[in-house]
């Protein structure tokens, strides 16, 4: 038995874990127990998949036992199993996050009961994704994910988050719908819908229908991974979901349009014919997301358009698409889906210790809470690409790959990155400046939880109980936790997790560098899937 | 592959009604434009799988070209549920809107528009350095004092916080803060 046969273990433990958290959804306490061993036991395996991948290769499992051509195939190769450790890894930080809100809040009753076994769905969904070898399960994979995701943006049904889920149901829905027709086209031209087949078969097919195969499915997924003119709708509905919610969106779900973009890309359409199209869609993304961000005052929005910016240095590697450029954009996923989730999760921390997540309103923090101050300052100068962190080596892998190819497009490129980065440190040090240094009393307006504090005379704590009078956010309610330890405790998991992407730097560009060779030569995927010699 | 014209025709009504439809802005016509468009997708799906023929069932002798290719009907059956559930989800969030705002329609976000209207001066980003910048001067008293002046509309808590911040601020390094450039007592005007 090799370790790429748990693969299906990946999908359906998640699933069972729903199921009995559904069943228990009157017992808070066995519910946030059963996700979570759920979740843990899903990522050991999941990292047990890893560690056995870079020397099995290539991996297939065939499900139900039907060969390849007609059944589902899940593949294992070295991109999904990072994939998926550090999509997992990211979800149990958010899960444990949020199961700590849920307990220090008492929120246990009502519509957030829904919460675990929703979440658990999602994950599910997304690994379900990362590993499917087959066009349709994508599909399905997708759907199940963005189900999901509807029922936790909508969470609570507030008049807000209905207004944002309008938005964005209605988007995910229109993009799965030219996703579903792509399909159907592509079964038309081709007669089926497993990956290794078509990339087999879709050889044959006539260069103008392939292109319009090609940019149908690019299209589908460019709007779920918010790349620039298909971006509109995501600084728009995030923000108003719960943070724990908005940060697994932020990590995970553009980063499944990402990886979805990066198979069609290299597996089903290898070759460069429109790669200068995705430069320059990528250096858009990059200048008009991060200059969205300038102009925001609220966290939540400004990190929506830094998350849709920095999607344009994935398209750039994508848009390389050398070894070198394909690597650093692999190793460029896994550093962003932990900082982008670490920073909201921050955010979250922030709105409870300040009693608003608007820069305009906030002061102080860093005084209030020297942890809160690190927790931020570590992730946002990692999103800037200050240089120790993993970000700087990440950018520093595209802006090689970029000079390396020395096409002028490829220059303006990376100067365009270079920009984005600076305006990306700009944008951090504002929040920083309005947010932790200047005090309390220069805001405009603020919550009086921030001045009633400073004097209560009480030392700066890390957790801290406020009575309901002196409070803004939290007037009418029993004393609650600010930053209680089960809260912060897997923030800085997750920070702590953005450092180890720094550590272990060398191992981690490896093994992308690897997968980005695996995923150029396609050989090892088709073989993998349809046997040797399949590779015609 | 033989392709029914029938069956394109239809596609292309539902795909044209439902984009009309989708652009409305009316949740309500939304949804059903979303509907007309999934059924539409359904449609090519069936229309790409090449041709009616015998049901997929083996019958000995039977040449493979006979049957007719099932898996299109599989994906249009999951693509169904798929639609089914999102269209339930959409009438529980269409009827929740009208409950909370007696509102059918898509509504703009409020933040996005705040943003759009402010201006491009920041004060805090934009304003002019105070020259000033030595520590121990009689900018100190008038912040404090301004301080102290505008804390009696606060509650005591924050008047204290206030006037603590101010003091502490002004001592310290030698950064500007807003309130005593603005409001100090002789100083030059901005």
């Amino acid at each position: 038995m090799t370790a790429a046969e748990l693969a299906p273990l990946a999908v359906v433990l998640p699933f069972l874990g729903a199921a009995v958290t559904f069943i228990l959804i009157r017992h808070s306490r066995a519910r946030r127990a059963v996700s979570i061993t759920t979740l843990s036991i899903t990522l050991l395996i999941e990292v047990v998949m890893l560690l056995a991948a870079p020397s099995a290769g290539t991996q297939a499992v065939h499900l139900g036992g039907w060969s390849a051509p007609f059944g589902i195939v899940l593949v294992v190769d070295q991109f999904s199993a990072l994939m998926l450790v550090i999509s997992s890894a990211v979800s149990l930080a958010v899960l444990v996050y949020a199961a700590g809100q849920g307990m220090a809040d008492g929120d246990e009753d009502g519509p957030v009961s829904i919460f675990h076994p929703t979440y658990l769905i999602l994950v599910a969904g997304v690994s379900n994704a990362f590993l499917t070898g087959d066009l349709f399960n994508l599909y399905v994979g997708f759907e199940i994910l963005l189900t999901a995701s509807y029922v936790l943006m909508t969470l609570g049904g507030t008049a807000p988050r209905i207004r944002a889920g309008v938005t964005y149901v209605v988007v995910s829905v229109v993009s799965s719908m030219l996703f579903l027709i792509a399909i159907a086209m592509i079964y038309g031209a081709t007669g089926t819908i497993n990956l290794a087949d078509l990339a087999v078969k879709l050889e044959t097919v006539d260069p103008a229908t392939q292109m319009v195969l090609h940019l149908m499915l690019l299209v589908a997924f460019g709007i779920k991974a918010a790349v620039f003119p298909l971006s509109f709708w995501l600084p728009d509905s995030y923000p108003t979901a719960p943070a724990p919610v908005t940060a697994v969106f932020a990590g995970l779900l553009t980063k499944v349009g990402v990886y979805a973009m990066v198979r069609v890309e290299t597996l089903l359409f290898p070759g460069d014919r429109i790669n200068s199209l995705l430069m320059v869609v990528a250096l858009l993304t990059m200048i008009v997301g991060i200059l969205g961000a300038l102009a925001q005052s609220d966290i939540k929005r400004l990190l929506s358009f830094t998350l849709v910016s920095h999607i344009g240095y994935m398209v750039f590697g994508l848009a390389i698409s050398s070894r070198v450029g394909l690597g650093a954009a692999v190793y460029y996923v896994a550093h962003h889906i932990t900082v982008q989730t670490s920073l909201f999760l921050v955010t979250g921390l922030i709105e409870r210790r300040g009693g608003t997540a608007n820069v305009d309103r906030l002061g102080g923090l860093a005084r209030l809470s020297p942890l809160l101050g690190v927790l931020f300052f570590i992730p946002a100068m990692n999103l800037a690409g200050i240089p120790p962190f993993s970000g700087f080596i990440g950018k520093l892998g595209l802006f090689q790959a970029g000079v390396e190819l020395g096409t002028p497009l490829a220059y303006v490129l990376v100067a365009g990155g270079v920009a984005t980065s600076l305006l990306t440190l700009l944008v951090m040090a504002r929040v920083w400046n309005r947010a932790f240094w200047r005090s309390p009393g220069d805001a405009e307006d603020p919550d009086p939880i921030l001045l009633a504090s400073k004097a209560d005379g009480s030392s700066v704590g890390t957790s801290r109980h406020v009575t309901g009078e002196a409070t803004g956010r939290f007037s009418g309610r029993n004393p609650v936790t600010l930053l209680p330890p089960t809260m912060t405790g897997p923030t800085i998991g997750l920070v702590g997790l953005g450092l180890a992407l720094t550590v272990l730097a060398g191992p981690l560009f490896t093994l992308s560098d690897d997968a980005a060779q695996e995923m150029l030569d396609r050989t090892p995927y088709i073989e993998a899937v349809l046997g040797p010699g399949a590779d015609g | 592959m033989t392709v029914n014209i029938t069956l394109i025709v239809l596609m292309a009504a539902f795909f044209a009604a439902g984009i009309y439809l989708l652009l409305e802005r009316s949740l309500t016509r939304v949804l059903l434009g979303l509907i007309l468009i999934g059924n539409g997708a359904n449609i090519l799906i069936l229309a790409m799988s090449g041709g009616a023929g015998q049901s997929p069932l083996y019958v000995e002798g039977r040449p493979a070209e006979d049957y007719t290719d099932s898996l299109p009907q599989a994906l249009i059956l999951t693509a169904i549920v798929i639609t089914f559930a999102v269209t339930a989800f959409m009438l529980g969030i269409i009827y929740r809107s009208w409950v909370l705002g007696r509102e059918d329609a898509v509504q703009d976000d409020p933040e996005d528009r705040r943003v759009a209207d402010q201006s491009s001066y920041d004060y805090e980003d934009d304003a002019d350095i105070p020259a000033d910048t030595s520590e121990f001067t009689a900018v100190d008293a008038g912040a404090l004092g301004d301080a102290e002046a505008t804390a009696d509309i606060r509650d005591t808590r924050g008047a204290d916080a206030v006037g603590g911040a101010a003091s502490r601020n002004g001592g310290g390094a030698g950064r500007p803060d807003p309130t005593a450039t603005q409001k100090r007592p002789g100083g030059e005007p901005r």
